[in-house]
């Protein structure tokens, strides 16, 4: 029941929101909301470990003529996203009360309509319905982009919404070419359609379609130039949806659809897909270095951040994909993190431009400490929330193929060129006329990131309850695999 | 006891989370009571570790078990603490040299703004360091070993105005990182064969499994990888001169006694797998004879007074992993102990020096100092005697013990180990007779303004100096009747490792023994004597006589042979312009080219349709989620 509370509630309230018209009370009741929907979630947490890890699950029979069932459910992989999700969409929307939004009432009733569709995509346990949700985030995610974007905003959107689009038809033939090869009476469920009969052939065919849908979402080079373009373009608030949350849909799609499905593709052509993520590792982690603005610097280490994921989620076995699923959590933390602080140097800099800034640290030491906890996180270094998933990431790889994990641990060596090198052009140094008059942070700007600080230190602290959840979740998946 | 047993490391972290938290509002007094104050109480504690160990009738390492932090698929690295002879060694040794560089920094750092910044730092290291070798796991001391590289990144950087003090600290970072790479996947190849990440199951299983296999020559060669980072020997050496950028006493207390021996000490721990690859142990003598040679002669031609104390430390961490190569394994750790001492007194020395020039560290400015400040000059030389290695100071002990076991491993590499040990006394005398003897040469700081440190720096010079004069004792070798209660002490630990090893040694007869050790005192005092006739009598005109005759060998030495601007070229500005050709022509040329390309086609292809329809974006999503509906429906109903 709290599953199917979890999505109505946000869609009844986007609704309502389209209809407020002070716009102080549409934020107040779109802040409420996220924080309600934690609340769900936290309570959805406690329900799950009490009672024995069972699914809580929600089931309608919707078109029961064409097999499709408004199935919801929690397992522990859903737990995690949910978790995540209501989360960040809580800091999310508080960090945006920092800055001024234009009808405020439609922003905030579009992210609210966000949060349903992502949360609906990860408790979705029916193809169809998990494939409508789906399709159902990238309206708001367009629009928040579209009309809240900056510079050449149409172009890029369109371009963003054209390409993600695309991929996600080929994977709706998939699905429904998959409901014909389910077992009779056909059905969309997902037990039926991990049961599916394809031969050795229709399977690389559906592989295909997924792997490019999901892979363009999330994205993995070379599908990935569309995201640093828009993730420029959108505003903070659309950027940390995308950085942080739709990109994970795809990574959390391999795992719970892809790879139950079509693992035999993978198995057989014996880790050839994951040169993808892997080249694009290297190849992002490079970009990044001389990326002059912060904005399209986060963008590329979130592509080798989450090419790093990919591989993970694809060596099909269980470290890697546990790591897999807790990196996705850690990285959607720092990436909004990240973003938060870009939106507060921003915000008093009017410039997102590296050459321009300096010195910072002197002038604002509370968002120097900020900066560099969440940098550390990024940079996977123990204690914080990025070493236990690129740990065990790394570890998968290295039983699956010693080379792979050479070539992903390079990013251990990258992303501290990378990210130190912006922290320092950024916040070291001397102050320069533009960082002269920087304020350090208020106490209203300080919640968001200190939630989030707490955040990369429990997870690289104390990550048991995030591992057991990783665990239940991928021992299900390994199960089927195996 | 394990609940007084982990407060050890975690009373320096209490102290970092006050320290940083109330960075601005803690006044000075307090931070300079707190700062040191945890530091002591950890070592109290680990005094009472060590008498607890002593005291338990057969001696046997405590192990416990404190938090549980990775698991997964029934494997676990929890937060395990080992308390063996071995880490009892290093906590002394780090919260002993700890607490009085602590003491000193509060004369040291006390006109500087950040002065609770900077104790919230090293009490963040010490309690790192602490982890590094307490932990009973690898992946716990991996927690540490990246720690200090981040406390050490903080450091080096801690004045962070200075933008070239900030490369030398990402230099630092960087290179730490290249080598923890090769550490990380040592840890993940024990993993995959002893399905195990704890010293003890380890090195168990490693007992019964045949010598020199290719496993363990891989294990122990990328761990090797991560020692060549933390412990700067090639080719992973550069950062450490550049680290000298920060505080004096960070030089003293990371970069020369504590964090910089973590890879020594990791070795030592894994001594088990390391005597099990021969190979590797032939890797690891090559490397270090290499470093050791060339980081002396880079010292010799150095003129900043931390420069050659810096080189001077890559030359003596060669020296403990060549005592590991040959297996002394006891002797490595003995030098490691000398070393702290004697190095953390030359490095303090030196700041109290800086202190007094108000920043000065060219040695060439400096000269005559030793009646200006006497306390510094008596310590230095205490601390010059015994890294030279004459007795009675420790660092004859500690050397000695190195250079007999060379001796009797391969007497091509005692060779070397001697005429390093003479480049040693040669470098550090001219260090010292630059320094406090002949006329002074500063130039731009008159000679009246100098003065002695205070009392709460020239204690700590003291105490450490009486320590680097004594603490040979601790391991007086049986040929002149001493009892080696250091050796027996770690005996224990390195039991496995002694009765496994591989290394052939020659019985050497005791007079000869006798006559090598005279032999290297005897050059020694050669070396002392010759520094001192070119470099003890030296007045303001002198540096003008020796410009003319200089050899290819003594440029070269002098540019540090060039390895940074090599390094330059070859890694750092191919990377950059990769970094840039990328974005330019693959990411924007090629990649997103196509991908536009693919767009542009179908919109010119649907621009022919245009006067069909309506020719806006909306219009056509309209149709396309149509479409999408209509295909879903036939095919449901089809």
């Amino acid at each position: 029941m709290l599953t199917l509370i979890l999505i109505v509630l946000p869609l009844l309230v986007s609704i309502s929101l389209f209809f407020v018209r002070n716009e102080r009370w549409a934020r107040n009741l779109a802040l409420t909301t996220a924080l309600v929907e934690f609340g769900i979630s936290i309570a959805a947490l406690v329900q799950y470990f009490l009672y024995c890890h069972c699914q809580l699950l929600f089931r309608f029979e919707w078109l029961a003529n064409y097999g499709i069932s408004l199935k919801f459910g929690m397992d522990g992989l859903s737990m995690l996203m949910t978790l995540l999700t209501t989360f960040l969409v809580s800091i999310i929307i508080f960090s945006s009360f920092t800055q001024k939004v234009a009808r405020s009432s439609t922003f905030y009733s579009l992210i609210i309509l966000m949060q349903a569709g992502l949360v609906g995509v990860f408790t979705a346990f029916d193809g169809m319905v998990f494939y409508i949700f789906w399709e159902l985030t990238l309206i708001p995610a367009y629009f928040i982009a579209a009309y809240w974007g900056g510079e050449n905003r149409i172009r890029i959107t369109l371009k963003f919404f054209a390409y993600t689009f695309s991929g996600s038809l080929l994977m709706l033939v998939a699905i429904i070419f998959l409901y014909f090869r389910t077992p009779l009476p056909h059905s969309f469920d997902h037990i039926w359609l991990y049961a599916n009969n394809l031969n050795p052939a229709e399977q690389v065919w559906i592989f295909l379609a997924f792997f490019i849908a999901f892979a363009i979402k999330v994205p993995v080079f070379p599908f990935h130039t569309w995201q640093p373009d828009t993730y420029v373009t959108a505003p903070y608030s659309g950027s940390m949806l995308l950085g942080g949350l739709m990109s994970k849909m795809g990574l959390f799609g391999m795992i719970r659809w892809m790879i139950p499905i079509t693992y035999p593709v993978l198995n057989r052509t014996d880790g050839l897909f994951i040169i993808f993520p892997l080249v694009g590792i290297v190849y992002a982690s490079l970009i990044a270095i001389r990326q002059d603005d912060l904005k399209r610097f986060v963008a590329y280490t979130s592509i080798a951040h989450l090419g790093l994921v990919a591989a993970g989620a694809m060596a099909l076995n269980s470290q890697a994909m546990q790591g897999a699923m807790i990196q996705m959590v850690s990285h959607g933390i720092n990436i909004v993190g990240l973003f938060i602080i870009i939106q507060y140097i921003e915000a008093r800099t009017k410039t997102t431009s590296i050459r321009e800034l300096g010195g910072i640290a002197l002038k604002a030491p509370r968002l120097a400490v900020c900066f560099m906890i969440i940098l550390l996180g990024s940079v996977a270094l123990p204690l914080t929330n990025g070493f236990v998933g690129e740990f065990l990431i790394l570890l998968g790889l290295f039983k699956y193929y010693w080379l792979y994990e050479a070539d992903a641990g390079l990013t251990i060596i990258f992303s501290a060129v990378y990210m130190l090198r912006k922290y320092q052009r950024v916040m070291l140094g001397n102050t320069n006329t533009v960082t002269e008059s920087f304020t350090d942070l208020s106490f209203k700007e300080m919640i968001p990131l200190v939630a989030i600080l707490i955040m990369v230190l429990w997870i690289g602290i104390a990550p048991g309850m995030f591992m057991q959840l990783a665990e239940n979740g991928v021992g299900q998946i390994i199960g089927i695999i195996r | 006891m394990t609940i007084l047993i982990s407060l050890i490391p975690f009373l320096p972290l209490f102290g970092f989370i006050i320290l940083g938290l109330g960075c601005r509002s803690i006044p000075k007094r307090v931070a300079s009571f707190l700062g040191p104050g945890t530091i002591i109480s950890s070592f109290i504690l680990s005094i009472i570790a060590l008498s607890d160990y002593l005291a338990s009738g057969i001696p046997h390492p405590t192990s416990f078990h404190l938090a549980p932090w990775l698991s997964f698929g029934g494997f676990s690295a929890g937060f395990d603490f080992l308390i063996d002879p071995l880490s009892i060694l290093m906590m002394l040794i780090i919260t002993g040299v700890g607490f009085i560089i602590h003491v000193y920094s509060i004369g040291y750092m006390s006109h500087d703004e950040g002065f609770n910044r900077f104790f919230a730092y090293m009490n963040l290291f010490i309690f790192f360091m602490l982890i590094l070798v307490m932990g009973a796991n690898y992946v716990v001391m991996f927690i540490g070993w990246e720690g200090v590289g981040l406390c050490s990144y903080l450091l080096i950087g801690f004045w962070f105005k200075n933008q070239q003090f900030n490369n030398a600290a990402k230099k630092a970072f960087i290179m730490n990182r290249i080598g923890d790479l090769g550490f990380l996947l040592g840890i993940f190849l024990i993993f995959t064969n002893f399905k195990s990440f704890n010293y003890v199951n380890v090195f168990d299983l490693a007992k019964t499994m045949a010598p020199g296999s290719g496993t363990m020559i891989a294990i122990t060669l990328l761990l090797f990888i991560g020692a060549v980072g933390k412990s700067a020997q090639i080719p992973l050496y550069t950062w450490l001169p550049d680290a000298m950028a920060g505080p004096t006493p960070v030089s003293a207390l990371i970069h020369a006694a504590t964090m910089v021996t973590a890879g020594v000490y990791m070795v030592a721990r894994s001594s088990v797998l390391y005597v099990l690859a021969p190979a590797t142990m032939e890797v690891i003598g090559l490397a270090s004879l290499a470093t050791m040679f060339l980081a002396a002669a880079i010292a010799i031609f150095q003129n900043d007074i931390k420069k050659v104390l810096a080189y001077s430390t890559i030359s003596q961490l060669g020296y403990m992993f060549l005592a590991l190569s040959v297996g002394a394994f006891t002797g490595a750790m003995f030098h490691l102990m000398t070393h702290a001492f004697f190095k953390a007194l030359l490095f303090l020395g030196a700041g109290s020096v800086i202190h007094a020039m108000e920043g000065e560290q060219d040695i060439r400015k400096m000269g005559g100092l030793k009646n200006a400040l006497p306390k510094t000059y008596w310590t230095f030389l205490v601390g010059t005697l015994a890294i030279a290695g004459l007795p009675p100071l420790s660092g004859f002990f500690s050397k000695d013990e190195i250079l007999a076991h060379v001796f009797s491993a391969g007497q091509s590499m005692w060779i070397i180990t001697v005429a390093v040990t003479m480049m040693t006394a040669f470098y550090m005398f001219r260090l010292l007779f630059l320094t406090f003897y002949g006329n002074y040469r500063g130039n731009n700081h008159p000679q009246s303004r100098l003065h002695e440190s205070p009392s709460v720096m020239t204690v700590p010079l003291m105490v450490l100096a009486f320590l680097a004069a004594i603490c040979g004792f601790l391991n007086i070798p049986e040929l002149m009747g001493g009892k080696g209660i250091l050796k027996e002490f770690l005996a224990p630990v390195f039991a496995d490792a002694v009765k496994l090893s591989q290394v052939q040694h020659l019985l050497v007869p005791e007079r000869r023994e006798w006559f090598n050790i005279v032999l290297v005192i005897f050059l020694v005092l050669l070396m002392a004597f010759r520094a001192y006739r070119r470099f003890g009598l030296r007045d303001a005109g002198h540096e003008m006589r020796d410009a003319g005759s200089k050899s290819v060998f003594i440029r070269l030495a002098e540019k540090k042979f060039y390895v940074d601007e090599m390094y330059d070229t070859v890694f750092v500005k191919p990377v950059l312009k990769l970094s840039e050709g990328l974005h330019r022509f693959v990411e924007i040329k090629f990649i997103d080219r196509i991908v536009d390309g693919t767009g542009n086609t179908i919109i010119k292809f649907s621009n022919i349709i245009r006067y069909i329809q309506a020719g806006n974006v909306g219009v056509y999503l309209f149709f396309m989620i149509i479409g999408i509906i209509l295909i879903l429906f036939f095919n449901i109903i089809l």
